[in-house]
């Protein structure tokens, strides 16, 4: 067990050192999130619709769109010159593997979210105010789930020839329990009712997060088991 | 094992037949409906797509279930017919839920006053729709056989699972914003005579999820059949 | 000198016993069997679509055998994964990321493997191939040549003794191609055990100790190396145009 989570440890921090040597992915997926909210922005009537009543759907479709974005590059990057094989070669079992990338693509998905919440509030003039640290849970709760579908299905797609297509239309599906509790959250968080009354939705989040974690991590061998 | 060629043959007889039983069913469904069914008072004639719309829906749903289970079972057994069951099942059942699309708008549309209401039950065929076609489309993506079953595989299992998850977050939406009561999708108690009517419905939809699914299944078998053991 | 099998056993390094594989309905390995003992080095030779890529996976553990079985010094890899740790792997494509240095791609290596203190293990690995001040480079500006010195550094780094070779001598120059016969000569003589899979048996002759042919998934020959390469030739032409 300390193994498995040694070497999850150990392929995240590989995956993290390519990501911070080029910066490619995730310079773009940054300015993909910054762009996604400036367009939002302006594709709504200011007469009718606030940018307050739209802020929470514009935040989480943008986290959501900016990380299926960034998917691909965790298994993408294991293509070139047949690295996967030097991984699975290695006495490293295909769950520590599993975790391995799962931790990578979640601090990624993390740092993009971590830019985009600053450009959120500064763009639509969003008082996070003492919604913070709720919010941060929520994002947390409504992150951990998904990110674990992105990481298997990535591992799949990338051995088809259009990737970058086929992960969007398996994976948005996936997205709509963690994007309409989120949403929902997030609205009632930013007109500053209390977290308690948010039980449920959280509740749902979590389940969500526990059971299909659970289940990518038993089911991601069977990816890799050629 | 695959079996042999004729044996695969045999199967797709088997599975025209089924079929052919179940359209004469369907005939009868037709008749039944329209002649031996009162026409509901306040929806009218439109009423009667549901005797088509909720056994479409049945058979979608219970097409889902077993992409989802099969699949299952063939990352536990490996048995390469098991993932050509699932395959057809996922196709069969992409066939009936677009049925489902169709016919719920063309229902709606006088009964409810709209093409498409995000009612619950809705939404989840939606989905189920956009399901199939996800794993199709990774099928379609994947040439060698026995990588195709095992991603496709993952695909049928996690999406059975999501279905509740995607379920219980619309209903819970709903109920949050409660609709218009014009809006009102739940099903009407039904008088006895159009519950029997539904429910031969829903027998003969099974009966041609069973013919499709078969004749499906077998034509790919006899495709791999056909292909020969050494594969040249 | 010949390396002692593990105390207690006389299992070979490596046996496989029935490989079959099948690719749907297709049957690219039908019944294969292989045993290779220390200070053996078994050449395998086959035209394209043989089978070869397909068996070497299979010996490495990356590719499930349809039915037959793979023993690593007497053991499953599927029962006993730190029996990975005995396999290296040389092949065309070098497993490095060409974003990381030679040493960042080393050390991952060694901490994937356990080795003791990943960063000694780079350095010393990176240093027997002579490569030690091109060492904080990203490996996409290394030259062909010394790529090849970093992967065969990486598929040494934690001390196999079974070495699995696929097509190693694809597009590498003249001095690359010694370079690759000089490690294998070393194994051989240190008393690992080596399978080779190529399209040609120019090369590596002189070192193996048995040859075999595979076509459509089966040996047409599997034999001790024979002295007369050119009589054997003619034999491997006459088998491929069966």
């Amino acid at each position: 067990m300390t193994e498995a989570i040694r070497l999850a440890l150990v392929v995240a921090a590989k995956d993290l050192r390519v990501e911070l040597r080029s910066r490619t992915a995730i310079v773009s997926a940054v300015f993909f999130a910054a762009l996604v909210l400036v367009i939002f922005n302006f594709a709504r009537d200011p007469a009718s619709v606030s940018a307050a009543t739209l802020a929470p759907s514009i935040l989480w479709i943008t986290f959501t769109f900016a990380a299926m974005l960034t998917f691909n590059r965790a298994f993408a990057l294991e293509r070139e010159n047949a690295a996967l094989d030097g991984i699975l070669l290695a006495p490293v079992s295909r769950s520590a593997l599993f975790f391995g990338k799962y931790l990578g693509n979640l601090a990624f998905v993390g740092a993009v979210q971590a830019v985009t919440l600053p450009l959120f509030v500064l763009f639509f003039n969003v008082g996070l105010g003492r919604a913070l640290p709720g919010l941060l849970l929520v994002t947390v709760l409504a992150t951990a789930g998904f990110v674990a579908v992105g990481t298997v299905f990535s591992a799949m797609v990338v051995r088809t020839r259009f990737a970058d297509l086929i992960l969007p239309v398996l994976l948005l599906p996936f997205l709509v329990p963690p994007v309409i509790g989120a949403v929902q959250v997030t609205t009632r968080l930013l007109t500053g009712r209390p977290l308690s009354e948010l039980a449920g939705w959280l509740r749902l989040l979590g389940v969500y997060d526990v059971i299909f974690l659970t289940l990518c991590a038993l089911l991601f061998p069977a990816i890799m088991d050629e | 094992m695959i079996p042999t060629p004729a044996a695969a043959a045999a199967t797709v007889r088997r599975g025209l037949a089924i079929t052919l039983v179940a359209l004469l069913g369907l005939a009868g469904v037709y008749v039944l409906a329209q002649v031996y069914t009162p026409t509901e008072v306040r929806q009218g004639l439109a009423q009667k797509i549901f005797y088509i719309h909720a056994p479409a829906a049945w058979a979608a749903l219970m097409a889902f279930a077993l992409v989802g289970i099969v699949s299952g079972l063939y990352l536990w057994l490996r048995e390469p017919r098991l993932d050509l069951f699932a395959a057809a099942s996922a196709e069969v059942g992409l066939a009936f839920s677009a049925v489902m699309l169709t016919t719920g708008p063309l229902w709606g549309k006088p009964v409810w006053g709209t093409w498409w209401t995000w009612d619950a039950r809705l939404t989840l065929t939606l989905f189920l729709f956009f399901l199939f076609v996800g794993y199709l489309a990774l099928r379609s993506a994947l040439s060698e056989p026995a990588e195709r079953a095992r991603f496709s595989a993952v695909v049928g299992i996690l999406g059975l699972v999501l279905v509740p998850f995607v379920h219980l977050s619309v209903y819970l939406f709903r109920t949050l914003h409660p609709a218009p009561v014009l809006l009102k999708p739940s099903a009407p108690s039904m008088p006895p005579v159009m519950l029997r009517t539904l429910l031969i419905s829903i027998g003969v939809f099974t009966l041609l999820y069973i013919g499709f699914v078969t004749t499906r299944y077998g034509l790919a078998v006899l495709a791999e059949a056909r292909r020969g053991p050494d594969g040249d | 000198m010949t390396a002692a099998a593990p105390p207690g056993t006389d299992d070979p390094p490596l046996r496989a016993t029935g490989i079959e594989r099948r690719f749907g309905a297709a049957r690219v390995l039908a019944g294969v069997d292989l045993t290779v003992r220390p200070g053996e080095l078994h050449l395998v030779v086959g035209p394209n679509g043989a089978g070869k890529t397909t068996l070497l996976r299979i010996l490495a553990g990356l590719t499930r055998p349809t039915a037959g079985t793979v023993r690593v010094f007497g053991h499953g890899l599927g029962d006993r994964p730190e029996f990975r740790r005995e396999l290296g792997l040389l092949s065309h494509q070098s497993l490095l990321y060409d974003d990381l240095t030679p040493l960042e791609n080393l050390a991952f290596a060694a901490r994937l493997y356990g080795t003791g203190s990943p960063p000694a293990a780079a350095a010393d690995a990176l240093a027997a191939v002579g490569l030690s001040h091109r060492g904080h480079d990203p490996v996409r500006r290394l030259s062909r040549g010394m790529i090849q010195r970093v992967a065969i550094a990486r598929a040494l780094l934690h001390r196999p003794r079974i070495l699995l070779l696929d097509e190693p001598f694809t597009g590498l120059d003249a001095p690359s191609v010694v370079r690759i016969l000089e490690m294998l000569a070393g194994q051989v003589a240190a008393g690992g055990a080596l399978v080779l899979v190529s399209h040609t048996v120019t090369e590596v002759w002189p070192l193996a100790t048995r040859v075999s042919v595979l076509v459509r998934g089966r040996w047409v020959i599997d034999e001790p190396r024979p002295a007369d390469r050119e009589a054997f030739m003619s034999r491997l032409f006459e088998a491929l145009s069966d």
